[in-house]
């Protein structure tokens, strides 16, 4: 299913290099260094305004960045480089508010882009369309409209339309932040399930016990830089920076 | 039995009359919605632009229309026109430009409305695919807009269809028209004969503008999400 096994973790297969974003005169981004090896999971956490979702954007392209390369599996991305049309085909991202196309059937929805943008036969494409929505236990909503599904199985839709594509890299922003509490769940081990496939992800969210569960390293960032980098385990028990305790205590009450 | 005056309508001449006006409404209509559909397509894209001199020549030229009254146009294009440039435009044609000029504007707001009203998401949602800008407008954005414009669309038809019989004004021969000269023959035999003609051209407005109507409102109903 071009899910790749948790393998070698010296492939890279992103890799940023001070990336830089400014709206107007003002810098999101301020040099950032990151890289992704393949099969990691890597969750990005911080403060609202640090950066996150904007970082998240500028990997696929639907941020423009002012300055720094992102490269994929080597290749620069963008400008000079490999095309953003070509490299959001193999850089999956799943939104916060879902944004499931409302004219079109959950299975045309999760057909669309492995059809139009990826020119793929059909009938491959909708047997791939049809397992996944089996995985995610939604199979037989398969001719509803998105309007008659509840947020949590719009999301997991959502998550199952990038998945037909059949990315290397999966970008997840804050997908469980406008769901109802119990609807969180059904979501998030929908993601577990994809990081024990040895899928490669970057993620933003606010759930720490996810986080500390799914992660394999914890991007902590603040004011548009990456302020901690850290294995999971160690950020939770003792992080490193003044900022990141703090942002870690503001989850915990006394 | 006193003469009702129903005998002006029935007369298989005056009939024929009728319908010969109710062809020329309908042709005129017709061109003038054909025109204001492929011309209001562009008209609302080009509404959609960033530059702000088109967008406020191209918003100059919606509310010229809006504001004025449509008759005002039609007799400034065909008596003033006639004496301004020598342009020596029949009513029809004359008719068809300023309607055609009014429903450009109007459709073209109804579409930029539409094209507009889709979420930025959408699109966003649509280029993480890796679809280019074609693709998602074919597969995307305009579905979305065509149920969205359709059903304002369609009820800006009926008020062409409506507004074609101003055309009578500048000696169009549509249905009015036709049924005025009708009357006015048959003023001293048949002083009803207003009632009755006037009433069939009622009846046949209504028969044509309503099932356009209740079309415009079952889309609305049927794509509704």
């Amino acid at each position: 299913m071009g899910i790749l096994a948790r393998g070698d973790d010296s492939v890279e297969i992103l890799k940023i290099k001070g990336l830089k974003k400014t709206y107007g005169g003002k810098t999101v981004i301020n040099g950032v260094d990151l890289t992704i090896s393949r099969g990691e999971v890597a969750v990005v956490l911080g403060p609202s305004g640090c950066g996150k979702t904007t970082l998240l954007k500028c990997v696929n392209g639907l941020e423009s960045h002012q300055g720094g390369v992102i490269l994929f599996n080597g290749q620069p991305l963008g400008e000079g480089g490999l095309k953003w049309t070509l490299a959001r085909q193999k850089i999956g991202m799943v939104f916060q508010s879902y944004d499931l196309f409302p004219h079109m059937t959950v299975l045309s929805n999760v057909m669309l882009g492995p059809l139009r943008a990826q020119k793929r036969a059909k009938d491959e494409v909708y047997a791939q369309a049809l397992e996944l929505l089996d995985r995610v236990g939604l199979s037989d909503r398969r001719d509803d409209y998105p309007r008659q599904l509840s947020g949590g199985q719009k999301q997991r839709i959502a998550i199952v339309r990038a998945l037909c594509m059949n990315p290397e890299l999966m970008l997840f922003d804050e997908v469980t932040a406008s769901l109802d509490p119990e609807m969180v769940r059904e979501v998030l081990d929908v993601m577990m399930g994809l990081a024990k496939r040895g899928m490669t992800m970057l993620i933003v969210t606010h759930e720490m016990e996810f986080a500390k569960a799914a992660a394999d390293r914890i991007i902590f960032m603040d004011e548009g830089v990456i302020a901690e980098e850290s294995e999971a385990g160690d950020f939770f028990k003792s992080p490193r920076t003044e900022r990141a305790k703090r942002f870690l205590n503001t989850f915990y009450f006394d | 039995m006193p003469n009702s005056g129903i005998d002006a309508l029935l007369s298989v001449n005056n009939l024929t009359r009728l319908g010969q006006g109710l062809a020329v409404t309908l042709k005129l209509s017709i061109i003038s919605i054909a025109i204001s559909l492929a011309l209001g397509l562009i008209y609302g894209i080009a509404m959609t632009t960033k530059n702000k001199l088109l967008y406020g020549l191209l918003k100059l030229y919606l509310e010229a229309f809006r504001v004025i009254p449509l008759l005002v146009w039609l007799f400034l294009l065909f008596f003033g026109g006639a004496r301004a440039f020598g342009a020596d435009t029949d009513g029809f044609t004359a008719s068809v430009i300023v309607f055609s000029m009014w429903g450009t504007v109007e459709m073209g707001d109804i579409i930029r409305g539409a094209v507009q009203s889709i979420p930025a998401c959408q699109r966003l949602s649509a280029e993480a695919l890796g679809m280019t800008k074609a693709r998602i407008y074919r597969h995307v954005i305009i579905p979305q807009a065509v149920r969205r414009f359709t059903p304002a669309a369609i009820n800006l038809v009926t008020r062409m269809i409506k507004t074609s019989s101003l055309a009578v004004f500048v000696g169009v021969t549509e249905i009015l028209r036709v049924g005025k000269q009708i009357i006015e023959f048959n003023m001293m035999k048949n002083p009803m004969a207003s009632f009755w003609i006037y009433a069939f051209i009622f009846v046949v407005y209504f028969i044509i503008c309503y099932p356009v109507s209740r079309l415009s409102k079952r889309l609305e109903a049927k794509w509704e999400y």
